[in-house]
């Protein structure tokens, strides 16, 4: 009797042990098999950002309301991280650098952690941090002053920092959420303004050293080092900033480059500045470049392809085949074979000026726009870093957009000097009213003074067989969210007006709207703790999660 | 330089009453550059226009609005900055908790940029004639603008305000506005006419909108805020009901109307009289 009482005893003190397990890295791996949990930034390796929770469907979703909401304390700039939620634990960076781990299900706070950052920190383009990752019982996360950091799951306590990245007065940031692969985090660095040296590098969990880098600029005697001019490479940019995906089989780990430097003057870099605007193919073992694709050879109008790689299994032209989907920041969306990188399709998504077609192998014929003219789309692209989201349900893949938007270019000599900004002449939009202070060459604050005039914001669908839209959701504003679908055929997108919003993914038609008051500029995500499905997302400087009624 | 011989060329105009501005045209007129008339060089603003492009227009924009709540041109800050030294000590040291980051420039190109930043609203503005801002002033009245415009606390809402026009539109811009109006109205500010459900039809002048509603100021001057889902027609247009000025006013007549504008900034201390009322300078 007593012994029986005994293990009733220990099965119950055993329950919440085995609720929070280790992230290991087989659970990684098949992230898919445990849809509760948000275990990678894209949701799992092939980064769809789908989730296969049916609880929120498409006919009680518009019964959906606030769970909880868990305001950030410590900084106004945007809040773009994805949460990763882990049996029942929520883990997301808080603007600017700080780490927090909360109860998903109430958003009541179980530690946080603060990093201090040095004043002479040189972030591009806004003090910005897109989340952390998880493995074993450590949260890894990369700061805006180049240091990547382990800390104690259960307790924030910091276990290690690894300065990856010394020079941070120079423009060298961590802005990404890591990706785990095996028993290494990788990580790739951003300041593309700045003329960096951009790389991608794995780290071992246990103690932050360096395993493997790849240097996105290839240096004197590594292949394709000649499409760079003179010294150009030293100062070439080819940023990663944000997160990759990886696929097992073929053990390869995929990412995207972003612009060379300076951004906006070509000809001061003759070349096609490999492996600037590409995505590159890496061994996930050893680092070493497998192949690449590059979008925008000798980029000059910012395309950083730093969107994130989905990869689908799927047929093409009647045979299964491992494909890459990718819409680019270029205007065009595009079809690789995973494999090899070989081009399948491209076909633009938005108005496209910049390059008038393909050659058979994949290579964009370049067309630059007389002086004074717009070039479409403009600078901060068809589609940006937003998260993509891919349902094999559906099998079309959802993409925020800015359509119709244009920039007028004026390259200009730019000189190199570390920390400062090397762009090479400012691009603006075009716009109706040149020169008129109201209409700003981003656009930001609470009222849209860009209008239908410069751009409206979207979320598209596409055809991967085709490239064709399917459909459009039209929303006034442009829009910095990412995308979630669901396997209830629900789509989860926020937007600049600070509205959350629920569409069918087979139509596009708007299901449920809820407005949050601030700008979303995240990727939502969903998780489910004691049976109940939540879907999160950061609005203004907050984390929201949203359920069904109890 | 420029601008010391600007003002030179405005004491030798003083009987025709009419300077030829290419740059800082009005500056001893504008309450943030008032303190410091002449204390710039030409070729400060000059370098600091290449610092600022290098240190400051990725997230201040080339024409210093591209922050929130913050234009530069019309020396409006979101933090306490009333004088040069104010400048210095946040761009050496930057704004804590924010995007904004300290800068280690070196003296110079910290009196640079400084230089540009109290000038940039005039650098390199095309050429116009600025001619007697009290008889622009009547002009103002006498053609029944404040039966649209706004100065001060007289004239209708029904248009833009004007009340601080010189501070954030070059004389260019203004006399552009006042020839082609169409061409240089925002898209924010265009007119629009909705139909509702029930029938009832109001006009009014666009303030904001987003996907799902829109918010107007009507010709009856009410803020008012519709659902588009409750709207049965609604039409932006495009075409500014202002009448272009080119035949209405001679060259001499338009050049006073700009000059009037152009002296109206934010304090009130613009043209003759100018506005009353309203937020101090340096807010």
């Amino acid at each position: 009797m007593r012994r029986r009482l005994l293990l009733v005893l220990l099965l119950a003190t055993m329950v919440p042990l085995a609720m929070q397990a280790q992230v290991t890295y087989d659970r990684l791996l098949n992230a898919a098999k445990e849809p509760q949990n948000w275990l990678t930034y894209s949701g799992g390796y092939s980064s769809h950002r789908h989730s296969l929770l049916t609880q929120i469907d498409q006919n009680n979703v518009k019964r959906l309301q606030i769970a909880w909401v868990l305001q950030g304390d410590s900084s106004l700039q945007n809040f773009e991280a994805t949460p990763i939620v882990a049996d029942g634990v929520m883990y997301f960076t808080q603007p600017i650098n700080d780490v927090v781990a909360a109860d998903a299900k109430t958003g009541r706070v179980y530690w946080l952690y603060r990093h201090n950052l040095p004043p002479d920190i040189k972030p591009c383009c806004g003090s910005v941090n897109r989340g952390v990752a998880v493995l074993g019982d450590r949260v890894f996360y990369g700061t805006l002053d180049g240091q990547l950091i382990a800390l104690d799951a259960k307790t924030g306590r910091e276990l290690w920092i690894n300065t990856v990245t010394p020079n941070y007065a120079d423009g060298y940031s961590l802005t990404m959420a890591p990706l785990i692969i095996k028993d290494k985090v990788v990580v790739g660095v951003a300041g593309g303004e700045y003329g960096i040296r951009g790389w991608v590098a794995a780290f071992e969990p246990a103690t932050g050293k360096e395993v493997w880098r790849f240097n996105t600029i290839p240096g004197p005697g590594d292949p394709n080092h000649d499409s760079w001019p003179n010294k150009s490479w030293e100062n070439g940019g080819g940023p990663v900033w944000l997160t990759g995906s990886y696929d097992p089989e073929l053990n390869l780990t995929y990412w995207g480059v972003g612009n060379p430097g300076p951004d906006w003057n070509p000809k001061q870099r003759e070349g096609d500045n490999l492996y600037s605007s590409s995505v590159i193919a890496l061994d996930a073992d050893t680092g070493k470049l497998k192949w690449h694709y590059q979008f925008t050879p000798n980029d000059g109008y910012d395309y950083d392809s730093v969107q994130v790689p989905v990869l689908v299994d799927m047929n093409w032209r009647g045979s299964p085949r491992k494909l890459m989907l990718w819409a680019n920041r270029n205007g065009n969306f595009y079809v690789l074979d995973r494999t090899d990188g070989r081009f399948l399709l491209g076909k633009p998504y938005v108005k496209v000026n910049w390059m008038s077609g393909f050659t058979p192998n994949g290579r964009p014929m370049q067309t630059p726009q007389p002086t004074g003219m717009p070039t479409f789309p403009g600078n901060q692209g068809g589609t940006n870093w937003y998260s993509p989201s891919f349902s094999p349900r559906t099998g079309l893949m959802y993409i925020p957009i800015w359509d119709n938007y244009g920039s007028i270019y004026a390259p200009q000599d730019a000189t190199h000097k570390p920390g400062q900004v090397f762009g090479g002449g400012f691009p603006r939009p075009v716009v109706p009213v040149q020169g008129a202070p109201a209409t700003p060459t981003l656009r930001r604050g609470a009222i849209n003074n860009w209008t239908e005039a410069v751009s409206n914001g979207a979320v598209i669908a596409i055809d991967p067989t085709t490239g064709d839209r399917k459909w459009t959701y039209y929303m006034t504003d442009v829009t910095d969210s990412g995308v979630l679908s669901t396997a209830s055929d629900l789509i989860f997108t926020g937007g600049r007006e600070g509205y959350f919003q629920a569409l069918n993914a087979r139509t596009g038609e708007l299901l449920w709207k809820m407005n949050l008051g601030g700008q979303m500029a995240a990727g939502p995500m969903s998780y489910q703790v004691d049976g109940r499905q939540y879907v999160a997302i950061a609005s203004g400087r907050s984390v929201f999660s949203f359920a069904l009624p109890e | 330089m420029q601008a010391r011989r600007f003002i030179t060329g405005c004491l030798l105009a003083t009987a025709a009453v009419v300077c030829v501005v290419a740059v800082a045209p009005a500056a001893a007129q504008q309450p943030q550059a008032a303190q410091h008339a002449g204390e710039y060089s030409q070729a400060d603003i000059q370098a600091g226009s290449v610092v600022y492009s290098l240190q400051c227009s990725q997230c201040h924009g080339p024409t210093g609005d591209q922050v929130g709540g913050i234009d530069l041109r019309s020396g409006r800050f979101r933090n306490n900055v009333s004088n040069d030294d104010d400048l210095r000590r946040i761009i050496t040291n930057g704004i804590p908790n924010t995007s904004m980051p300290g800068r280690k420039l070196a003296p110079a190109e910290l009196t640079a940029v400084i230089a540009y930043i109290r000038n940039m609203r005039d650098f390199n503005t095309t050429v116009v004639k600025l001619g007697d801002t009290a008889r622009g002033r009547t002009l103002f009245e006498g053609n029944g603008c404040a039966g649209c415009h706004r100065i001060g606390t007289t004239g209708s809402r029904i248009a833009s305000d004007l009340s601080e026009i010189g501070g954030s539109r070059s004389p260019a811009a203004i006399q552009q506005a006042l020839l082609d109006p169409s061409s240089m109205m925002m898209p924010i500010n265009r007119p629009v006419r909705i139909v509702t459900k029930e029938g009832r039809t109001v006009n009014g002048r666009r303030l904001n909108e987003d996907t799902f509603t829109l918010q107007l100021l009507t010709d009856q001057e009410q803020l008012m805020t519709v659902q588009k889902s409750d709207l049965k027609e609604f039409t932006i247009l495009k075409t500014a009901s202002m009448p272009s000025y080119k035949d209405k006013l001679g060259p001499q007549q338009l050049s006073d109307v700009v000059a009037y504008l152009a002296s109206l900034r934010a304090g009130g201390r613009g043209g003759a009289g100018g506005r009353q009322g309203g937020p101090p300078p340096g807010r």
